[in-house]
């Protein structure tokens, strides 16, 4: 029935995309803007009707002032800096081919999933006055060496976001720089363009929108920042969400914790409008397979390149994971598996100790039910708005993007206000969990596929159709090949995400179904070094289990990737 | 035709989903509504007196499963608690959900549609908030004749005391007998020149040993004082975290690479240093400064709206068992409440619990409680 040419489709074409966006919207709907809508109505009414007052008395205080300009600034800062420094990386690591580049590409994404508590123990490590570089300046200069100390500044929280966003630019960037066609690069050097100009003319432009993706997610996170600002930042510094969280679990004072959630979304939005415009005027491109585009580095300077950026990498995200294994493996008199063993012996049978097995067991079950819950949404949001011709698609794409930017406290909270009404109380169901997951997970699928399918040619879905293709036909063996590739980025990213996710689980998890975050969180909650050297243990093996399911990942080829 | 799987799986799945959480939200619901008590045994709470009879022969308890909702630092050893249900046929689900003060404000919030029978975890800090929201029914357990007086703070009976653990100072006694200075004796001994930049306290809007230190100031230096003395604090250049864990393995000499050899903690926290060690040393690398103890009570509350208040006062009574008590000491690392129960050899040895320690009226921390934390982070942290 769908033989028609290219012209004659529009119509079916509109309720194709109005047919994507059931699953996406319904998604939406009743598990992020239901549950926000009812705790900030409940806020909103403290007295059960709307009070203005509540929200002008909030935004005359100078201290919700401040601390909306520190989190609006801070996040700016995070940002260019992530890009800044992601960017690079994202072109070493997608275009340059070296021994252990895979292992390297998937390693990089650990950060992304560690707990901060666990994080802010080896930052704490590495920029006191005790640290390496201290001991080094120590040695170069004898006592008068300057002390570096970072703890609690500022600088400390940008180095964080960093390590934590890093691997945002370069698997969002690097997803579609590897597909990229070399040549059109190579045809600029031809012409005379210097390296720089061929990339500033020619890369660039096409890699906008991924880049604008990236940044847009990394703005996101970190102007939503919680543990980073709480630990690395000190007491004093405080960003929104910070705030909300302050108001809704300690003071209760929910009309505070509703204006400032509603702030925090006015600001997303805006970010997000910013972002849209960003992401119009989209070429397109051809693209090619990942191993046509990346190449042996060749000439010095791009040697020089690369093993820069390998410093990075070495400076910046490794050093606090081997900090880490190093804590993990420490004993009092010399190194050992101690922790190890005692995490798989169990000793302690209570009710909330976990046995590792059953923790990891967990994580893994639940992070590949949000795996799967994500692509199927973000994957049909994405393919809607490539079809779709109108805004709706665009706008959908971007509300799925608001959960990022919203208090895991407001989401959490709202689940219990919003998911216990009848018919269904979905409270205390397992499916929660994967679920608060798919919502944070979700937007990263979006932004790794839409870049990738805007950039395939019309022309070759108009000439398949033209030769009587289905649109499932089109898309199987147009779209599907291409796509494939970003598909899998952006399965691993979900999984990463959803393993190590932590501040929505934390509300909606039972005690029977333990994570290894929660693990870790537990260990840490007590004293004894036994604690602490298991707690170091668990989170090794979580950035093992990360890093592993990665690599799997990456190395799966889903379609025919790079047929032509 | 060769390849439709791949369009295939995703919409199966996405079936399967749908299908599963359909089906998911109800299937975990027969537990509170097969068998529902008639509602006129419930109004009756006075005469369900709770005498032990192990299984009720006029309704089928086997079946009962009551929610226990509780913080995240809530713990009980497996066998403890089935031997609860061994007795009694009831099956006891625990809820954690977040730290103390998050658990009560998601216990007040969702008053209408409760997600469990019971709350353990109001602690004395709290305990007044946790009064007016109007949550608790009373029960008078008949095991509150082990429990010394001074522990029960609601002469309703709403909130049952359960265990106490002081929040005291920690010192890592290496640290102090390396630097030859002597270990502070009380709070006012922190005020001193010589102990600038020792000390690492916990936040009080965030943390609740942080909060508990902070009306330890209050009680010792009195409300008029108390901000003068943290001023002093600050300028000894305090340092503030944001949690127990940040300032315990993240700044603490003993436990951290840490440069503060005096942290906020609690009373059992020697001898947890001594128990999670491996080999157990013969003296806790750490010390309480018994003046700076201040009184934290733990208690549990029977919620109004549950339909089981039978099955939550058998629990109420267990939770005071000596079973359950003399469990806490290993678990939880608090001590238990009632009298008639032995704490484990680590806690003869190991730790202190001041027979006079620190204590404010829970009454007036609860009007108090906010002013004092704003007057504490301008004063400490602006």
């Amino acid at each position: 029935m769908t033989t028609g040419t290219a012209g004659a489709r529009p119509s079916t074409r509109r309720w194709t995309t109005v047919a994507l966006l059931v699953v996406p919207v319904v998604f939406l709907g009743v598990f992020f803007v239901n549950p926000v809508a009812t705790i900030v109505a409940t806020g909103l009414r403290p007295e059960g009707s709307f009070d203005p007052a509540a929200i002008g008395r909030v935004l005359r205080d100078p201290v919700v002032a401040r601390v909306a300009w520190f989190t609006l600034w801070q996040a700016t800062l995070s940002t260019l800096l992530t890009l800044a420094i992601g960017l690079p990386g994202a072109y070493a690591l997608s275009r340059l081919r070296f021994r252990g580049s895979a292992l390297l590409r998937a390693s990089v994404t650990v950060p992304f999933v560690l707990p901060t508590v666990v994080v802010a123990a080896a930052f704490l490590a590495l920029l006191g006055p005790e640290s390496p570089i201290n001991t080094a300046l120590g040695g170069l200069f004898g006592t008068g060496a300057p002390t570096i100390d970072l703890r609690r500044t500022v600088t400390a929280i940008l180095i964080a976001h960093v390590f934590f966003n890093y691997a945002v630019v370069v698997r969002t960037v690097g997803g579609l720089w590897s597909l990229l066609d070399p040549r059109l690069e190579d045809a600029a050097r031809v012409l005379g363009a210097s390296r720089w100009s061929a990339f500033r003319e020619v890369s660039l432009p096409l890699l906008r929108p991924a880049i604008a993706s990236a940044a847009a997610i990394v703005f996101l996170f970190t102007f939503t920042s919680f543990g980073v600002v709480l630990i690395l930042g000190g007491p004093g510094r405080a960003t929104i969400e910070v705030e909300i969280h302050r108001a809704t679990t300690q003071l209760l004072d929910l009309p505070l914790a509703s204006v400032l959630a509603l702030l925090q979304l006015i600001a997303v939005v805006a970010a997000l409008v910013v972002y849209g415009r960003l992401q119009r005027r989209v070429t397109t491109q051809p693209l090619v397979a990942t191993t046509a585009a990346s190449h042996p580095p060749q000439t010095t300077g791009e040697r020089t390149f690369l093993a820069a950026n390998l410093l990075v990498v070495a400076l910046l995200l490794a050093a606090p994971l081997v900090v880490l294994v190093e804590r993990s493996l420490a004993i009092p008199d010399g190194y050992g598996f101690t922790h190890y063993r005692a995490l798989f012996a169990a000793t302690r049978d209570t009710v909330l100790a976990v046995a590792p097995w059953q923790a990891i067991r967990n994580s893994i079950g639940f992070a590949i039910a949000a795996t799967i819950v994500a692509v199927i949404v973000g994957g049909l949001a994405a393919t809607a708005a490539v079809t779709g011709r109108g805004r709706t698609a665009g706008v959908v794409d971007r509300a799925l993007m608001v959960p990022l930017g919203t208090s895991a406290v407001t989401i959490g909270f709202g689940f219990l206000l919003a998911l216990g009404r009848p018919p269904v109380d979905l409270r205390g169901s397992p499916w929660l969990v994967p679920i608060a997951q798919a919502l944070i997970a979700t937007p990263f699928v979006v932004r790794t596929l839409l870049p990738v399918l805007r950039s395939i040619d019309e022309r070759l879905r108009e000439a398949a159709a033209v030769l009587g293709a289905t649109p499932r036909r089109i898309w199987q063996e147009v779209d599907l090949p291409i796509v494939g590739r970003a598909l899998l980025v952006a399965a691993g990213f979900s999984f990463a995400i959803a393993v190590g996710e932590f501040g929505a689980t934390v509300f909606v998890a039972r005690a029977q179904f333990p994570t290894m975050p929660v693990a870790i969180f537990r260990l840490l909650g007590r004293p004894g070094i036994a604690n602490f050297g298991q707690a170091m243990a668990m989170s090794t093996i979580l950035m093992f289990v990360t890093a592993s399911a990665i690599l799997l990942i990456d190395r799966l080829r889903v379609g025919q990737v790079g047929r032509f | 035709m060769k390849r439709t799987r791949p369009i295939l799986v995703p919409l199966l799945l996405s079936l399967a989903l749908v299908l599963a959480a359909c089906g998911d939200g109800p299937a975990d619901e027969p537990d509170d509504t097969t068998e529902e008590p008639d509602p006129t045994d419930d109004a009756e709470t006075d005469d369900g007196e709770a005498e032990d009879d192990a299984a009720a022969p006029d309704e089928p308890a086997d079946d009962v499963t009551i929610r226990l909702m509780t913080h995240d630092s809530f713990d009980v050893s497996t066998d403890v608690l089935e031997a609860f249900t061994t007795e009694t046929g009831i099956d006891v689900e625990v809820v954690p959900m977040g730290d103390a003060g998050t658990a009560l404000n998601q216990a007040i919030l969702t008053a209408d549609q409760p997600q469990g029978d019971l709350l353990f975890g109001v602690d004395t800090t709290f305990l007044s908030r946790a009064l007016d929201a109007d949550l608790f029914q009373s029960y008078e357990s008949p095991r509150l004749e082990a429990v010394p007086e001074r522990y029960q703070l609601d002469p309703e009976h709403r909130l049952t005391p359960i265990d106490v653990g002081d929040v005291c100072l920690n010192y890592d006694v290496g640290w102090f007998e390396d630097a030859g200075i002597p270990v502070p004796q009380d709070l006012s001994d922190l005020l001193d020149e010589q102990y600038e930049g020792l000390l690492a306290v916990q936040n009080p809007a965030t943390s609740s040993p942080g909060l508990a230190f902070l009306l330890a100031t209050i009680d010792h230096f009195g409300e008029s004082g108390y901000l003068d003395a943290w001023e002093t604090l600050r300028d000894n250049d305090v340092l503030v975290t944001d949690g127990w864990t940040e300032a315990y393995y993240g700044e603490f000499t003993a436990a951290s690479d840490g440069d503060r050899p005096i942290v906020v903690s609690y009373a059992s926290s020697p001898p947890a240093e001594v128990f999670f060690a491996d080999p157990m040393p013969d003296e806790a690398p750490t010390g309480v400064i018994e003046a700076s103890c201040i009184r934290q009570i733990e208690f549990v509350g029977i919620l109004g709206s549950t339909e089981h208040p039978d099955e939550a006062q058998q629990l109420v009574d267990f939770m005071l068992s000596t079973t359950f008590q003399e469990d806490i000491p290993l678990t939880m690392f608090v001590f238990p409440v009632v009298d008639d129960a032995e704490l484990p050899e680590v806690f003869v040895e190991h730790a202190v619990l001041p027979d006079d320690p620190l204590d404010l009226d829970p009454e007036v921390i609860g009007q108090n409680r906010e002013e004092w934390i704003d007057e504490w982070t301008r004063t400490v942290l602006r």
